[in-house]
This record gives structure tokens, sequence and C-alpha cells, in this order.
């Protein structure tokens, strides 16, 4: 069986993307089948929209590995280090269920729970099969999902499908061997360590192999790819075009995570991490093939909350043990919860359609798509203050629509720059400018004086007037003022004159 | 005739799952080889299993006290590099 795949030209043509996010937006999600689209409506790692209110969590049950990675270092597990591979501590298939359901009753809008690590999940079938196992009688309404570099998912494909788990990610870096020896120097197969190319070899057939697996049972495969400048940037739309080919539902190119103080091959041999321009750029190009997910946070295996937030300090094994948790009304209001939420999910795509269709026709000058920076703490709504901000979604408003295109990750926020975001403040503020520095509005709940003229002089317009609105109804609002101010026309240089596009 | 495994362990668990003599088990620091059940996998396979999934250098020695796994022989780096 062959899976629809999310797919931005097909949803343009069909009018549904101009309304919102082209992401997995609810929009593009239109043209999946009912099964599909009710499997990713709730999910946060899979649709843009739904990441807002639904939150996920992490079981970290799974601690060996089957294959080395350049980009990983199983040395380093530190607590301050946010990145896939990491975690605090290991549970036994007990405690994960014992912390999931603690987690599920204390956050009703937990909607997910996937095991990730922090070794591959599927190195350790019986702890992470029986996790599965338990979590599926114990607390059915919770969706399961597995990611693996796929080394032993031919072996456990049957059992996969067997369990409640409604998503599989495989973490494909490449289709040829030569490269695939650049990035993993030894698997582990058959009882023998091996290396290079043979080794590249053998994990891509079995990585290939899983992934038909899968598909031929109806299992829902989402493809991670790990973009590595100047090794596989270019390689990654081939790979695109592949998965997309066999059945994978959603692609996803996240940047390498490359410092040297990771300890990683990588890291220390100075691989450089692409720009967020080169990401999208990236993003953009494989799109074309096939529907890229770019609010993925890359979040560590034992992760907690929405995504970009980690609550897993308020839920270490200690703390779940003071816990008193009522199982079954926790499940009720759950059921609620995520009902509502879903309900205004709706909502608003509806309201944002409905936006769209009402706008007179006018002709306009040729316009040209414009970024914008928004701060949120969550909930899909404008609602934080630009020094707290850890993180800035960038959205690009044009007359197709709104569309979410990624987001920006600062070192420190700037009201953390230093005690009176003085001095030191100012250095911090220099970077966050610079990491948006394409964008031309940024939307925020407040912003200070310092920061606002920064801003300004980068020719980054800041605007608080739309706080506590829903992100894409303000960006929409902000790129309409543009055009009725003719800010957003195309440079004269690029336009066909107007008087040839009225006769046209 | 045994491995032994020091306190670069990281304590992943692969070692303990490859095991064919269940020799492999979590000691109080770090993953531990007993040594009256540990064969060196001589009769079961051509490499010894402990060794050939430990994703760590230097974390497993054999019998003269010899890192199984030298440092540059896993990730690719010299130790000058990674110090």
């Amino acid at each position: 069986m062959k899976l629809p795949v999310l797919n931005d030209e097909k949803t343009e043509s069909a009018g549904g993307c101009s309304s919102s996010g082209c992401g997995s937006s609810a929009s593009a999600m239109d043209h999946l089948p009912d099964t599909i689209r009710d499997k990713v409506a709730n999910h946060p790692c899979f649709s843009e929209q739904a990441h807002h209110y639904f939150a996920r969590m992490h079981v970290a049950v799974a601690p060996a590995c089957n294959i080395q990675c350049n980009y990983c270092n199983r040395k380093y597990d530190c607590s301050n280090e946010s990145r896939p591979g990491v975690v605090s501590e290991v549970l036994s298939p007990a405690q994960a269920v014992k912390k999931v359901k603690a987690v599920a009753a204390a956050i009703p809008q937990m909607s997910v729970l996937g095991i990730a690590g922090p070794g591959d999940p599927l190195a350790n079938p019986q702890r992470t099969f029986e996790t599965f196992r338990r979590l599926s009688e114990e607390a059915p309404d919770i969706k399961l999902c597995v990611s693996t570099n796929g080394l032993n998912l031919p072996a456990c494909a049957e059992e996969i499908s067997k369990h409640n788990i409604d998503h599989v990610t495989i973490t494909i870096n490449c289709v040829d061997p030569e490269i695939g020896a650049r990035i993993y120097p030894w698997i582990f197969w058959e009882n023998r360590r091996i290396r290079g190319v043979e080794a590249a070899r053998i994990l891509i057939e079995q990585q290939q192999k899983g992934l038909e697996m899968l598909i031929e049972r109806g299992v829902l495969v989402k493809v991670n790819s790990v973009m590595i400048p100047g090794i596989n940037d270019e390689h990654l739309k081939e790979v695109s075009r592949i998965v997309k080919e066999k059945g994978a539902f959603l692609h996803n190119v996240m940047p390498i995570i490359a410092e040297a103080e990771h300890g990683t091959y990588f890291g220390l041999t100075g691989q450089r991490e692409p720009t967020a321009a080169e990401l999208e750029a990236l993003q953009d190009a494989c799109a074309g093939d096939m529907n890229m997910m770019r609010h993925c946070r890359q979040c560590r295996a034992d992760a907690v909350g929405l995504l970009g937030e980690d609550r897993g300090e308020e839920f270490t094994l200690d703390k779940i043990d003071a816990m008193e948790v009522d199982y079954e009304a926790a499940m009720v209001q759950r059921a609620e919860v995520q009902q509502q939420l879903l309900a205004q999910l709706n909502s608003q795509r509806n309201k944002l359609q409905n936006q769209v269709q009402e706008q007179p026709i006018r002709i306009l000058p040729p316009s040209r798509p414009v970024k914008m920076a928004v701060a949120t703490k969550g909930g899909g709504i404008i609602n934080q203050h630009f020094g707290h901000a850890t993180e800035f979604l960038v959205y690009e408003a044009s007359q197709k629509g709104v569309r979410f295109i990624g987001h920006r990750q600062v070192d420190k926020p700037y009201c953390e720059g230093g005690s009176s975001c003085g001095d030191d403040g100012e250095t911090v503020l220099q970077s966050i400018v610079r990491q948006l520095e394409d964008c031309e509005v940024l939307l925020c709940s407040k912003v200070g004086y310092e920061p606002w003229s920064a801003l300004e002089e980068a020719g980054i317009q800041p605007d608080g007037e739309h706080a506590m609105e829903p992100i894409e109804e303000a960006v929409q609002a902000v790129y309409q003022q543009m055009l009725a101010r003719g800010l957003a026309e195309k440079p004269a240089d690029q336009q066909q004159s107007l008087s040839q596009l009225q006769t046209a | 005739m045994a491995f032994e495994i020091v306190a670069a362990c990281v304590s992943c668990t692969a070692c303990e799952m490859v095991c064919p003599n269940q020799a492999i088990s979590a000691g109080e620091l770090h993953f531990e080889i007993d040594p009256g059940l540990c064969t060196e996998c001589a009769e079961s396979y051509p490499d010894p299993q402990c060794a050939s999934i430990c994703p760590i250098e230097g974390a497993i020695l054999d019998e003269l006290g010899d890192p199984l796994n030298p440092p540059g022989s896993l990730i690719g780096i010299l130790p000058q590099v990674a110090a």
C-alpha cells in the first residue's frame, strides 16, 4: 500500500494552502485520507498547528545502540545539553510507564509518547516493546511512536505493526554507501563490528527494507535526515525523492548539531553547521517532492512538554513517587481538554479560510513575500515578551497566504543577557538581531525601548499591537497593511509593468 | 581467561544484551564482567561480542589489561585531538 504524500504544489493548486501554514498544517492535511489525518491532527511533531497546543514526551528506556554516528558521542550525557541522544536518567519499562501516566495526568494536553533513545529503541527491543505493551493497556488514549536508525527495523517491523504504534521515524541520512561511510564509522551487524562503506551499505539496505515493510503493513512512516553541509546536503534531495516514492508521509530535514564541547567526531573536526538560510533553502528544495516539518526542535530522548519547552525536571523519578495520581480521572480530563483543543484548532482553520474567501478581488501591484519573526510561549498565540524569548518562529507571508518556515534559537533571551539588560545585553541583543536579519517584522507581546531601536535600525519593524492574537491571523493582517501601504511590492526590476498585467 | 570493564563504561547495556554467557551485569558504578563466566567468546564467535558493540574506547580490557578498542579506533579521533 502506498500512502499519499503531503505536497505543497498540489495543495496550492487546490487553493487550500492559501489560508494557512503550508508546513504540515491543517490545510495541507485536508488532502490526506481521514485515517491519516486523524492520526496526525493532534500530533505535535507532525502537525505545525498542533504543536502549539499538544504536548509530547519521550521516555528514555533504550540505552544501547547498534551503530555509531559521527554527530553523536555517548560519553556526554549532561542535563545542560538539549539534543537527541542525551538523557539524565535511563528508566526501566515499569518506571517509564509510571512516569508517562504521571505526566499525562499533570499535562492533559499530552497526546503522544515516543521512545527515541538515548540509544536506538530497536537495539533494545525487549525494553521498548514491553513499555509499549504496558502503555497500550494502561493508557490506551496516548499515541505511541518510535524513532530508529533502521538497522534492526526489518527484524522488528512485524512486532511494530502488532502494537498500537501510530508512527515510526527512521533517520535516513543517505542512500549512497560512499556518503554513508563519511557519516557512520561502524555498525554492529550479525555479531561483528563492521566498518566503512560496507557498514553503510548494510545500514542503507536495512533502512530501505524496513521502510518498505512498514508501508506494506500500513504503519505511518516519517523520515528524519540530518543535514551535514559538504557531505549530504545536495544528496538529501535524492533521499527525499526516494523515501517519498516508497510511501513515507513526511520528511524532516534537521541541521547537524556539531559543537566541539559535545565531543563528537564532527564537533571536534570542525564540521560546520548549516545557516538558517541554507537549511530553509534545502527544505524548500525538498518540499517540491514532499512536505517538510519545519517546527522540529530536535528534542532530547527524555523531553517532556510542548515542543520547544522541556519540563523533564518536574518529573524526575523521586518527584513522581511523591505524586498522588488518579489515573482514571486524568484520562477523562485528558479526553475533554484534547477535544476542546481540536475544536479550537478547527475553528481557527475555518476562520482563516473564510477570511481569505471573503476578501474582495482587487488588482494589486505584484507583491513580494515578507518574513516575520514571532515570539510565542505556545497556544498558537503571540504571547511572549521579546526579552524572554529563547526562540523565534519565522513565518513567510505572501499573496498565497501565510506559511511557517522555521524557528531561530537564540543563545540567551535578551533579558538574561546581563543583570540589568545593560552592557552584556548589548551583545546578546546583537546576536538576536543577527539571527533575525532576514525578517522585516517582529511580532511579540511587548518589547523594550533599547531592543526596539536596535531592531528598527536593522530593518526589522517591532510590533506589539497584535499581542494575544493568533499568530497566522496577525501575520496575515500585518502583511495586508504592508500591501496597502505599498511596503511589500516587488522591486521594480522584477516587476512586469502593471498595465501589461491588467491587459493580460 | 576473562575481560574486564573499567570506569570509562557509560552503562549503555549493549554488551549485556550480546554476551552469549550472561557474564555481564550492572555493577554499582558501571557494568561488570564475571570472570568465572566470561570465555572471551572463544568458542562462540570469531570476535568477542562485548568489545564488538561497545561504543566507548578503552572501556573493556583484555586479560593483559590492554584496551580491546584503543583510543582512536571507534570514533576516529586521536586522543591528542580530543584533549
